[in-house]
């Protein structure tokens, strides 16, 4: 029986790996519904906010924001980079990358510097590797990021911009289309773009009455719009990599199933062929004797 | 009918209330405030406190907030509530906290960012997901 012991070891060894990767599976389903809820719950925050600055944008206010400026000429841009924890998601990180390279070399062609805000290791990691200069960076954020943690990065970025050590500052992650698909997407923070252009409100012109005073108002209120759609990114890129991973672990519970299947089909062969060769030599043998 | 105001309270981790009410009371920064209906278009912060939304009936619910923002339109009032605390020299400690943390990580290496070597990679380990998908079809087909 050359080789069927091997075979039975390599079997159950493939065996508990797919134990593993199913309840990989298992376990990305659960928080990935959780991941999805969370991208729920922040939209209405985030939404409230825009409503509220299109308010500010429209009510003519007498102090205007270095973040609702006009677009200055770009040499240097910022990117904050969302990537997730862990790997085991499939193509997801360096889908997000290579989108991310294609744009950095876009820009360098047009002498733009790029400067960078990591989240997540996995993209620190890719930093790490390929050079790049990362300003600032935060790491386990586990499956319930939190604003808080986010605050220092986001305001790196943030000085660095208003100081014009970079002139635009965009956010790099995984927009979440579907369980089945997600899409890396590079979106720009800062300068805001105009969402919608009615140059002039069409009715009556007036404005809020600001406590304590419009500056501080508007400096606190953007502040926490960007970092709620950094927040945003995180969480959305958070559902992406339980979908992702979804799909890798069960990609690899199948590719193990299938696995096993084949070798099951070669050790039943291994074994057949150790019974008929026994057989045969214990007919001649008898033939033999007789 | 006594006259109401839609409240929202929100924060960027979820909603927290939304329903009309007679009366918002909340902690602006420059003092207490009560909002009734058709109150003029006003923007303030808010500090660590109270937030009581009154219904027709007279019944409170208490929220507690760590800061935010009060947004307030005629028949309309926001609040935009803060999950961390926050201040201006807290957010520098955070800031300059991330800033420490992105030079003990990359202590050592250059700065320039060798995206050549970056696709090269990046292509190679697309190129690999490719071939197992395609390797896993035929098996498949």
């Amino acid at each position: 029986m050359a080789g069927a012991k091997e075979i039975r070891t390599k079997i159950s060894s493939i065996k508990s790996t797919q134990k593993i990767t199913g309840a990989m599976e298992m376990v990305a389903t659960s928080k990935m519904r959780k991941a999805q809820e969370r991208m729920q719950a922040s939209r209405p925050y985030a939404e409230k906010m825009l409503q509220v600055i299109r308010h500010l944008a429209k009510a003519s206010p007498e102090y205007r924001h270095s973040f609702m400026a006009e677009q200055r000429e770009i040499k240097r841009v910022g990117y904050i980079v969302v990537s997730s924890d862990r790997g085991l998601c499939g193509g997801l990180n360096s889908n997000l990358f290579r989108r991310l390279v294609a744009h950095i070399k876009e820009q360098k062609a047009q002498g733009i510097e790029p400067v960078f805000c990591t989240i997540g290791s996995k993209a620190l990691a890719f930093f790490r590797r390929f050079g790049g200069k990362v300003e600032a960076q935060v790491t386990q954020l586990g499956d319930k990021p939190h604003i808080e943690d986010l605050i220092g990065t986001v305001k790196v970025m943030l000085n660095a911009f208003e100081n014009g050590e970079v002139d635009a500052v965009y956010v790099v992650y995984n927009e979440f289309v579907n369980t089945m698909t997600q899409e890396p997407l590079i979106r720009q923070l800062v300068p805001l773009q105009a969402a919608d252009d009615e140059d002039r409100p069409s009715g009556p012109i007036w404005d809020y009455i600001y406590e304590p005073d419009a500056r501080l108002v508007l400096d606190s209120l953007l502040t926490r719009y960007i970092e709620s759609l950094v927040y945003q990114a995180v969480v959305e890129n958070g559902a992406c990599e339980q979908a992702a991973r979804r799909v890798a672990m069960k990609a690899a519970s199948d590719n193990a199933g299938e696995l096993i299947d084949d070798l099951q089909l070669v050790y039943n062969k291994a074994r057949q062929a150790a019974i008929t060769q026994e057989l045969s030599e214990i007919v001649s043998g008898a033939a033999a004797v007789g | 009918m006594a006259m109401t105001i839609h409240v929202d309270i929100v924060s960027a981790e979820g909603a927290i209330h939304s329903g009309l009410a007679a009366m918002l009371y909340a902690p602006g920064e420059m003092g207490e405030l009560g909002i009734a209906a058709r109150h003029a278009p006003l923007i303030t912060r808010l500090k660590p406190g109270d937030v009581r939304v009154e219904d027709e009936h007279g019944q409170q619910e208490h929220f507690y907030v760590s800061g935010g923002m009060l947004e307030v339109q005629p028949d309309i009032a926001t609040v935009l509530a803060d999950t961390a605390i926050r201040a201006e020299n807290l957010d520098e400690a955070k800031a300059f906290e991330a800033k420490r943390r992105a030079e003990d990580a990359l202590a050592g290496q250059t700065a320039e960012f060798e995206y050549a070597k970056a696709q090269a990679e990046l292509a190679e380990a697309i190129a690999q997901l490719r071939a197992i998908e395609k390797l896993r079809k035929m098996k498949g087909g």
